[in-house]
């Protein structure tokens, strides 16, 4: 064993033993890590963000267009209009009448345009990567013309692998149809579950329990994964055992 | 048997055991075996069909809570491309990130300069680093990269790197290789980039967050996918590496076994019960 010399490894080595103690009960070195993670998380967003949003694209354009290097605000050339950038700059000062509870109401506009503009990207995006990509490959064929070319083909060679491929590719199929329009049945709450609408959702109920025991291994494997990646860190970045 | 006595077992005994047999094979590896799945197949094959010494999109959106199970596949998608030798652009939307990810990027090119690969920055890789504004980036990227990232991670113009003059918008690009933490993420690329780009896209991302983006694979939006420290040690597998997703895998699998177990045992202490309580 031969211990890191450096002192930021051992600030993070020794955090996340504070953190980890938390597994044995609740402590003061735990909230100490806490704390001091959503501090520093807090100051670093905010420096960040002046860097490299607030002074590149809009003080360092600003300065551009006013400094009198690109001729002045009013001289562009055709697409450069950076001194349009003095509205979006306003809207992001407006936000802050927040903090004055008689002009408050003010914040609500840049709010609008924010919200505006998140909504129709968010919308059109969903429509086309979503809604209409999603149904339409759900619009699967059952491969009956490929089975019945490959079950003529096995008749002259036993068995073919080709076969075993087309009547696996069609498996898929009506299990993925089953397990779509079972599940969109589930539901469906306009009619009482009974007969066969209520053997159909209560079939959707199980295709629904395997995706969610899916998602679950899938949670576990991320969650054990972080804790890999901090005994990784302790064994081979702090104590360097191996 | 009687088992009445799990139920009132202390939990910080389960935490025990699973910190035990999650420490003891990073000491002692056991080399239980990786099997590479289809999607990892897909990813690895998209990137290997790309021409060699093409112009790379990878959007890095995760920060150093993902680390484990996203660094090690962004570090062995680096190697495929660079051994390809692809010119790779990055960017981070993820605040915390951008250090991390230029981290992972520089150890990636150093380790190529020592094995005698001059790879150099501005010329065959970019950082493009941070910038807030989720979707509204990907979109504004789509007219201009260079406008929407006026400077690089380290404070250089971005329209005087030699890349990047090479480099409009999408167009430039034969393919996206995105590592996802989340939101934003592979979700919002294949949203906003590839329906309204048609930029083909790879992704690797965080087990959890990849149930959500098989839908997109078997849709074929997506060409490749990795989920987890599982797709990443089985991507390691197929590019010859035994990096930290493999050495991480042991403890992975012995892990889950011992969550599977307990919830059979917590079913079968229900069942006595139930049984019980009706007798």
């Amino acid at each position: 064993m031969n211990p890191s010399h450096d002192f930021g490894v051992w600030v993070a080595a020794l955090l996340t033993l504070f953190v980890f103690s938390f597994l044995y009960k609740d402590n003061p070195l735990y909230k100490f890590a806490e704390h001091l993670f959503v501090g520093v998380s807090a100051g670093y967003y905010i420096v960040l963000n002046y860097w490299t949003v607030i002074d590149s694209n809009l003080i360092g354009p600003l300065r551009v267009a006013f400094g009198g290097a690109a001729g002045g605000p009013l001289h562009v050339q055709q697409g450069d209009y950076r001194a349009l950038l003095l509205i979006p700059g306003l809207l992001g000062l407006l936000l802050f009448t927040r903090l004055f509870p008689r002009i408050d109401w003010i914040s609500r506009w840049p709010l609008a345009v924010i919200i505006g503009v998140y909504a129709g990207l968010k919308t059109t995006g969903f429509a086309q990567g979503d809604l209409v990509a999603q149904v339409q490959a759900s619009l699967q064929s059952f491969g009956l013309v490929e089975l019945a070319h490959a079950f003529k083909a096995s008749e002259l060679a036993h068995t073919s692998s080709a076969t075993w491929q087309a009547i696996g590719h069609s498996c898929d199929v009506v299990l993925f149809t089953a397990g779509l329009l079972t599940s969109l049945l589930y539901f469906y709450y306009s009619r009482e579950h009974k007969g066969a609408l209520g053997v159909s959702s209560r079939l959707g109920i199980w295709f629904l329990m395997v995706s969610f025991g899916a998602a679950y291994g899938y949670t576990v494997m991320s969650r054990i994964s972080l804790l890999i990646g901090r005994f990784q860190f302790l064994i081979e970045d702090w104590l360097r055992i191996r | 048997m009687n088992l009445a006595f799990l139920e009132k077992l202390d939990r910080r005994w389960l935490f025990l055991v699973l910190g035990i047999l999650v420490l003891g094979p990073l000491l002692h590896p056991i080399g239980l075996p990786v099997f590479p799945s289809e999607p990892v197949r897909q990813f690895h094959d998209a990137i290997a069909h790309v021409p060699d010494g093409s112009r790379i999109l990878m959007p890095c959106d995760y920060d150093p809570g993902s680390r484990p199970e996203l660094v090690p596949m962004n570090k062995t998608a680096l190697r495929q491309l660079f051994r390809k030798h692809c010119r790779v652009v990055i960017l981070n939307l993820w605040p915390g990130g951008s250090l991390l990810t230029d981290q992972t990027l520089e150890s990636v090119a150093q380790e190529f300069r020592a094995s005698g690969h001059p790879l150099v920055y501005g010329v065959d890789y970019v950082d493009l680093g941070y910038k807030s504004g989720n979707e509204a980036v990907m979109v504004l990227m789509g007219q201009g990269i260079a406008a929407t990232f006026p400077r690089d991670m380290r404070g250089n113009v971005t329209a005087d790197l030699p890349l990047m003059r090479e480099i409009s918008n999408y167009s430039s690009f034969p393919l996206l290789v995105n590592i996802s933490a989340g939101t934003p993420g592979t979700k919002e690329w294949v949203q906003q980039v590839n329906s309204r780009f048609h930029l083909p896209m790879v992704s690797g991302c965080t087990a959890v967050s990849a149930p959500e983006y098989y839908p997109y694979l078997q849709a074929g939006q997506l060409r490749g996918l990795l989920g987890g420290m599982a797709g990443a040690a089985e991507y390691e597998k197929l590019c010859g590496e035994k990096g930290s997703a493999t050495q991480g895998m042991d403890g992975q699998s012995l892990a889950h076994v011992f969550i599977a177990v307990c919830i059979v045992l917590g079913n079968v202490i229900q069942w006595s019960k139930r049984t019980g309580a009706r007798s």
